[in-house]
């Protein structure tokens, strides 16, 4: 008899966690360790390449291998991972639009032994000015070890040198790192390859749009869903550390803002109030999480701590006071109002002090996201079409950087050269993730395998 | 020991039922009939259900419209919220949901707060003509759910809107 009560009191405590739970799928498992591994000293020339990057030809041949023998990420062994690894450098910078890389299926394959000492004859008739070669090797922990080397053909040269060791899982962040040193090495920028996005998956016809929270690596590979698309879901943001994401679920009914755990699989929600909550954005340390919150129809922008407690409200002028994004130093906040009429770009202090228009240049501005560099205030600027534009943080300097009907909401990329954005179509409603660079060029559509809204670039990985 | 067990199993059956009521199908009002029905025979929607709301204010007097970036209740808003007051004066029992949206030629957080805004807007006139509060609830979907699925001007004024809907 005592059974059969505690198995019924069980369910009742248990069925408000289960509601909020309801439209989680499988939790997703965490990444593993990244260990960047001392390759010695690499001569460091300079470059000799003094074109345009997108001239600017690269070799990238298969990955060698010292023993060919089987891996769990590649079942054919370590001589095809090899080939792999080099493809989705390859793929990496030629998406990135500044160069002109030849990939592993056009070229011949080098030796173990070559890739410290090229075969420069092989390589040197073939146009291109630049050379990387790397290698992949089993450890007996399962592990492998990839090295990535960048040459300089003119001058025979290596120019920078680098090695990790990665799980199986997780061996394409170590063709993103070598992508992400050879990008760097020749622009002078920082890297941005290994880092993932969060964004919406959309299907379904207009009127009845199914919205699923869903990740994938910078480059679209390694997608997971995270919700099961039971609840429309919006606007998700990673944590700087990746560990949790923070979105906007409708699953109770209402929109509310919760804290997702990607490695336990639960979420919470950042605020008791029955107030809809909206516009997530985490600080640049992880400590703190803006969101907005909407009382009688008055929407203020409040911090609240990551770890849960008191939120604190920083605006409180009538109207819709919304977004938010944290300067790189997190002294500052800028943020979208409408207390002057229309939804206009303003700026305060981090404790809510300082509330000043930065805005001043026509149209309407909206949904503004700090660079992770600092120099820059991305935005949407709303001037009859919707476009991604660029400012100054003191307001000046407005470049329009996309020419759409309606391209809304940029997320940065973690170096701050690059900006993500979706794209929705006149009439079908159709969405998708592009990309555009800050030079307004290098304008690309990122595949996703189904439409797919508000995106946000996460950091580089930890 | 065994209170506590009736308690329990009492209280999950009526979450059970709570979660039937929610989840039956709405039934469909029968077709009009020339003859009188004699005495009480009750048929038609229930009381407080949405189809016995729209029989009795009418479907055009359930939705209030709005200008772009606009909440404001104009004078044709008010008679529709006073149609829509005079059944929950009449129906005292019965709760609902303003839903407020919004056309899709705006970003996605500023419109989840302008929907909000326009419910909140609708069901402070609600209020002010004397429905009690807590008998209102409130909903934005933003952009998410538009009404008409064209890319003109025609469409989106069909999108910019407060929907009330019972809570049946």
């Amino acid at each position: 008899m005592k059974q059969p009560a505690l198995f019924v009191l069980a369910l009742m405590i248990a069925s408000p966690l289960a509601a909020q739970n309801q439209d989680l799928g499988q939790p997703v498992p965490e990444g593993g360790e990244v260990e960047t591994i001392d390759e010695g000293e690499g001569l460091s020339g300079t470059v000799s390449f003094d074109g345009n990057l997108d001239d600017l030809g690269i070799a990238i041949p298969g990955f060698a291998t010292d023993r060919d023998v089987a891996t769990p990420a590649n079942s054919s062994g370590t001589a095809a991972l090899g080939k792999e690894l080099a493809r989705v450098i390859t793929a990496d910078l030629r998406n990135n639009g500044l160069f002109k890389p030849t990939g592993p299926d056009a070229l011949p394959q080098p030796s173990f032994g070559e890739i410290t000492a090229p075969n420069w004859p092989i390589w040197s008739n073939r146009g291109a000015e630049m050379l990387v070669h790397g290698y992949v090797r089993a450890r007996s922990d399962d592990r492998l070890t990839v090295g990535c080397y960048l040459y300089d053909m003119a001058l025979q040269q290596e120019l920078v040198r680098e090695g990790w060791v990665v799980p199986p899982a997780d061996w394409r962040r170590a063709a993103h790192k070598c992508a992400d040193i050879v990008y760097s090495r020749l622009t002078g920028e920082s890297p941005f390859f290994d880092s993932r996005i969060a964004y919406i998956a959309e299907t379904g016809p207009k009127d009845n749009r199914t919205k699923r929270l869903a990740i994938m690596d910078s480059d679209g590979a390694n997608h997971r869903f995270i919700t099961t698309g039971r609840s429309t879901a919006l606007t998700p943001r990673y944590s700087p550390d990746y560990k949790q994401l923070v979105y906007l679920s409708y699953v109770d009914g209402n929109p509310r803002i919760y804290v997702y755990d990607i490695g336990t699989g639960r979420q919470t929600l950042i605020s008791q109030s029955s107030n809809p909550t909206f516009a997530p954005r985490w600080s640049p340390d992880g400590r703190w999480i803006l969101y907005s919150m909407a009382v009688g129809g008055n929407t203020d922008i409040y911090r609240v701590s990551a770890s849960g407690g008191e939120s604190i409200r920083l605006t409180d002028t009538p109207g819709i006071d919304i977004g938010g994004s944290y300067s790189p130093d997190g002294s500052q906040i800028v943020f979208e109002s409408d207390r002057s009429g229309s939804q206009q770009i303003y700026i305060m202090n981090a404790d809510g002090t300082g509330q000043r228009r930065l805005s001043f240049f026509g149209g309407r501005a909206a949904t503004p996201e700090w660079s992770p560099r600092g120099d820059q205030i991305a935005f949407t600027h709303i001037a009859g079409d919707f476009n991604v534009a660029v400012m100054s943080p003191n307001g000046r300097n407005m470049r329009t950087l996309t020419n759409g009907w309606q391209d809304e909401a940029p997320t940065w990329a973690p170096n701050g050269r690059i900006l993500q954005f979706f794209r929705t179509e006149r009439n079908s409603g159709k969405t998708g993730l592009w990309q555009v660079d800050l030079t307004g060029e290098n304008l690309r559509r990122l595949p996703t395998p189904v439409d797919a809204s508000d995106p946000a670039w996460g950091p580089i990985l930890p | 020991m065994n209170t506590r067990i009736a308690t329990g199993l009492m209280l999950a059956s009526t979450i059970a039922l709570a979660a039937c009521q929610k989840k039956a199908p709405e039934e469909l009002p029968p077709p009009p009939t020339a003859t009188p029905a004699p005495a009480p025979a009750p048929s038609g929607p229930t009381v407080g259900s949405q189809q016995h709301f729209v029989d009795a204010v009418g479907q055009e007097n359930t939705v209030v419209y709005f200008d772009t970036d606009r909440f404001n209740i104009d004078a044709e808003d008010q008679a529709k919220l006073q149609r829509q007051a005079q059944y929950f004066n009449q129906y005292s029992g019965v709760t609902f949901t303003v839903e407020g949206h919004c056309d899709e030629r705006g970003t996605r957080d500023y419109n989840l707060a302008l929907g909000e805004r326009r419910a909140n807007a609708a069901k402070n006139y609600l209020v002010s003509i004397g429905i009690p509060a807590n008998r209102i609830r409130t909903v934005s979907y933003g952009k998410e759910r538009p009404v008409a699925l064209g890319s003109n001007e025609a469409a989106w004024a069909q999108n910019r809107r407060a929907a009330t809907v019972t809570i049946g």
